[in-house]
């Protein structure tokens, strides 16, 4: 097999961060490589400079033999590497075709011919096995479809080398699967994979070879043979990670959170949550099993009186949540990890101290009267960083600048430091390195040790598994089965997950 | 909305023309002549807009650019005694006042509102400090006549007889609604307008398009300046361009960032502006003046709160590209 990728020596800093030190690795045609490491290892930035879009500070990157000019996009594209990137690199309001030929257009006199490109677009789908709609706008697409696109942009170029940057992060486990078959596809007819990741279970079921990633530095090469998930968690981590969560039983005490016959709508005014009652009890965590997108999100949404009910009740301690007042519900003792953190649990502009008491700011002993209180947010913040492991220099950095990982744990600080009596935890581990979810999730079970009614959301039946200790399945808008956790059965509840009767 | 409420005033339009028309055929015809000269300065002008904002640029500036490029426009060509020479230099002030906004705006990565107002003031000083008085260009643009369109009936002495930039202009529009759809250079502006880091992954050079766009965008507008002071008045005053240049904005995002659209509606403005013009003449409504020299601004934000919240302005608008950012 023909060596693809050679990367040598190649070290980067951003200011005072090293983000790469001294890293050579190679890519052989017709392998996959996954590049294995924690949130800011620098997984990314490395895989950016093979792609021209970073320029390395030193060290060289050779494709087919030939070394590249650092920080030449169009070099790199030229030489067949093509990127998948985490976060979609697609003009939200193009169409499928256009976002496929964008940049190396089919065209006469500059005109470009469209319907030579609808043709190229359905052939290339085709011939990859990667069903896409030419015609769709990105917009309307769900997430697993935009990245076929993305995969189909690359794929394009006649890519020898194609980089994938955390592929999976946003999948749900479905659309993972489907990835991962189609990777294995790719690699059979000879293109060489660079693959970005922290979820171990992927893999040990896809690469050929594993690199690790930790700190900037190059912390070794194994397979999935010769190494096993705990021993790549530790590489990565550089400690001894417990992957399976240990937790005493649990000790349900009385009702804190019960919802009523709740009904709500989607963004698209379709009733997604369909008369569904609930109740969670302090000192439990509930687990709600699900396929994405069976209602799961506007549940948590009108819980957190963020998204209008219909009808319904949500009752939080007996007192009842008033619609449309998030403020309202946090007052009353709902704490809220959202599934998407940058939209609805941080303003990123902000520091890390401000986004600790963004529900808060405006109480003792964060404020006197009108007057803010910034000695105490700033003892709050450093102790916070400190208590929840956020990996910052220190408490007065934006909150954009963190890893998502840290990001994540800012949420997790700020939701559970406070009085606790219901939390709602939308995909708490969404996204974030190893090390972080064994963190949040011991957070998690420390709240429930501590009295909390925890609602736990997630699209990784692993967790949900490892974590709740009852399980409520839901499909369609609606709770079909509830489980205590001991009598849970992997493909029972995923056959009801699926919409199948057990 | 779209389709709806233009039907109406198509509607409405023909109506009213039919009912004008049968009283006095002359007056009626000579209404939508003024029409389009009202319409096409704010035309060109929306064009800058559309080119500059649809690569992601926010262009305040048009105004400025405008103002100045009638001022050397007029000025060379009065010192030169020749208006086509003095339209040429018209045209390249605009386009250095293009350069300086992508300077500031591309490369330095300034706030781009506060670029568009160095551009306005920077016009404006220079214009009223270096204003004289006492010069004439030899003429203005002479008038076409159009060969066999100028023999059509009602529509020929409203089409016919235009000054040579009014009829490269109305081309340039369809021009540039053509390229910015059906080329590869307006897929890859509209993309670096709206999602600049794919187009940057996809091997094009976010800061060359914006250049480029932005300072071809700068000579439209110094057409658009020349226009004033050689075709349509032939003078030069202080403040000449009169907001022209903001009411294009308008014009634009009316026109929902489209060539085509924003030609529509610049007509709509010029339109309304020749028809209360006539009524002022014929002193059928008796309004002081004023009202009348309000009725731009009237018009701007009476379409504006129309169309808040119903359009949508290219995405990446206004936000200088990093690259490392990606």
């Amino acid at each position: 097999m023909k060596t693809l990728l050679e990367i040598e020596g190649v070290s980067k800093s951003f200011g005072s961060v090293i983000a790469n030190e001294d890293i050579s690795l190679t890519v052989r045609e017709g392998e996959i490589l996954a590049l294995l490491g924690e949130n800011g290892a620098g997984k990314s930035t490395l895989v950016k400079a093979v792609f021209g879009l970073v320029k390395p500070d030193s060290g060289t990157i050779k494709i087919n033999g030939t070394v590249m000019e650092s920080g030449d996009t169009a070099a790199a594209i030229a030489s067949g590497v093509g990127m998948v990137h985490q976060h979609f690199q697609l003009v939200p309001v193009m169409s499928v075709t256009e976002n496929l030929i964008l940049g190396d257009e089919p065209k006469r006199f500059g005109v470009v011919n469209i319907t030579q490109a609808r043709k190229e677009a359905l052939a290339l789908s085709e011939k990859y096995g990667l069903e896409v709609d030419a015609d769709a706008i990105i917009e309307d697409l769900p997430v697993g479809m935009a990245q076929r696109v993305e995969i189909l942009k690359a794929l394009r170029r006649d890519v020898k080398l194609l980089i994938l940057d955390e592929p999976t992060a946003v999948l749900t486990p479905q659309e993972t699967d489907e990835l991962l078959e189609v990777l294995r596809n790719l690699a059979k007819r000879g293109v060489g994979i660079l693959f970005i990741t922290h979820k171990l279970r992927e893999v040990m079921a896809v690469a050929d070879r594993i690199a690790v990633l930790r700190g900037g530095k190059l912390m070794g090469t194994t397979t999935p043979k010769e190494s096993s998930e705990s021993k790549l968690a530790q590489m990565m981590v550089g400690r001894e990670v417990v992957l399976r969560v240990e937790k005493s039983q649990a000790k349900p005490k009385e009702v804190l959170l019960s919802i009523k016959n709740l009904r709500v709508s989607d963004d698209r005014k379709l009733e997604s949550v369909k008369d569904l009652s609930l109740e969670v009890h302090a000192g439990e965590i509930l687990g709600i099993a699900g396929v994405e997108g069976n209602g799961q999100r506007e549940l948590v949404e009108a819980i957190c009186s963020m998204r209008s009910r219909l009808s319904g009740e949500v009752i939080v301690k007996g007192q009842g949540i008033p619609n449309l007042n998030p403020r309202a519900a946090h007052l009353a003792g709902v704490s809220h990890i959202p599934e998407d953190r940058e939209k609805h649990g941080l303003v990123t502009s902000y520091s890390i101290a401000d986004n600790l008491v963004l529900n808060r700011f405006d109480q003792a002993p964060f404020a006197r009267g009108w007057i803010r209180n910034l000695e105490e947010v700033a003892s709050n913040g450093e102790s916070l960083v400190e208590k929840f492991d956020i990996r910052a220099p220190d408490a007065y950095l934006s909150a954009g600048s963190l890893s998502g990982g840290n990001k994540q744990k800012v949420v997790v600080a700020r939701e559970l430091s406070q009085q606790l009596d219901v939390v709602v935890a939308a995909q708490p581990t969404r996204g974030v390195d190893v090390g972080s979810i064994e963190f949040i999730h011991n957070q998690l079970i420390a709240a429930r040790d501590a009295g909390a009614a925890v609602l736990l959301v997630s699209a990784e039946l692993d967790e949900i598994l490892s974590l709740a200790d009852r399980i409520a399945v839901i499909s369609n808008g609606k709770i079909v089965a509830i489980f205590n956790s001991k009598e849970a059965d992997r493909n029972t509840i995923g056959r009801l997950m699926a919409g199948l009767a057990s | 909305m779209k389709l709806r409420t233009s039907h109406y005033l198509i509607f409405a339009f023909l109506a009213a023309f039919t009912y004008f028309y049968s009283k006095d055929g002359l007056v009626a015809t000579s209404v939508l002549y003024t029409a389009i000269q009202f319409a096409l300065p704010l035309a060109l002008a929306a064009m800058v807009g559309v080119m500059c904002e649809r690569t992601g640029v926010v262009n305040i500036g048009i105004e400025g650019t405008m103002l100045i490029s009638a001022f050397t426009a007029f000025f060379a060509g009065a010192i030169l005694k020749n208006t086509v020479q003095g339209m040429l230099v018209g045209v390249f002030t605009g386009a250095m006042m293009g350069l300086l906004l992508a300077l500031m705006a591309v490369n330095w990565k300034m706030d781009q509102i506060i670029a568009g107002v160095i551009l306005n003031i920077l016009a404006a000083g220079i214009t009223s400090f270096y204003y004289r008085q006492n010069y004439s260009i030899p003429s203005t643009l002479d008038p076409i006549d159009l060969p066999v369109v100028g023999a059509w009936p009602i529509l020929g002495p409203v089409l016919s007889f235009h000054g040579p930039i009014t009829y490269f202009g109305i081309f340039f529009i369809l021009a540039l609604w053509f390229a910015l759809y059906k080329t590869s250079w307006g897929l890859r502006s509209r993309a670096v307008g709206e999602h600049p880091s794919s187009a940057d992954t996809a091997g094009v050079s976010v800061t060359r398009l914006r250049y480029l766009n932005v300072t071809v965008a700068g000579a439209v507008g110094g057409l658009a300046g020349s226009y004033l002071a050689l075709e349509a008045v032939g003078i030069f005053e202080r403040g000449f361009t009169a907001g022209k240049g903001f009411t294009a904005l308008a014009i634009m995002i009316f026109g929902r960032w489209n060539p085509l659209g924003a030609l529509a509606a610049a007509l709509f403005f010029g339109l309304t502006q020749a028809v209360t013009n006539q009524l002022m003449i014929d002193e059928v409504v008796e309004i002081p003046p004023q009202f009348i020299n309000m009725l731009p601004y009237i018009l701007t934000i009476v379409v504006l709160a129309i169309s808040a919240g119903k359009v949508r302005p290219p995405a990446a608008e206004g936000i200088p590209y990093e690259k490392e950012k990606s």
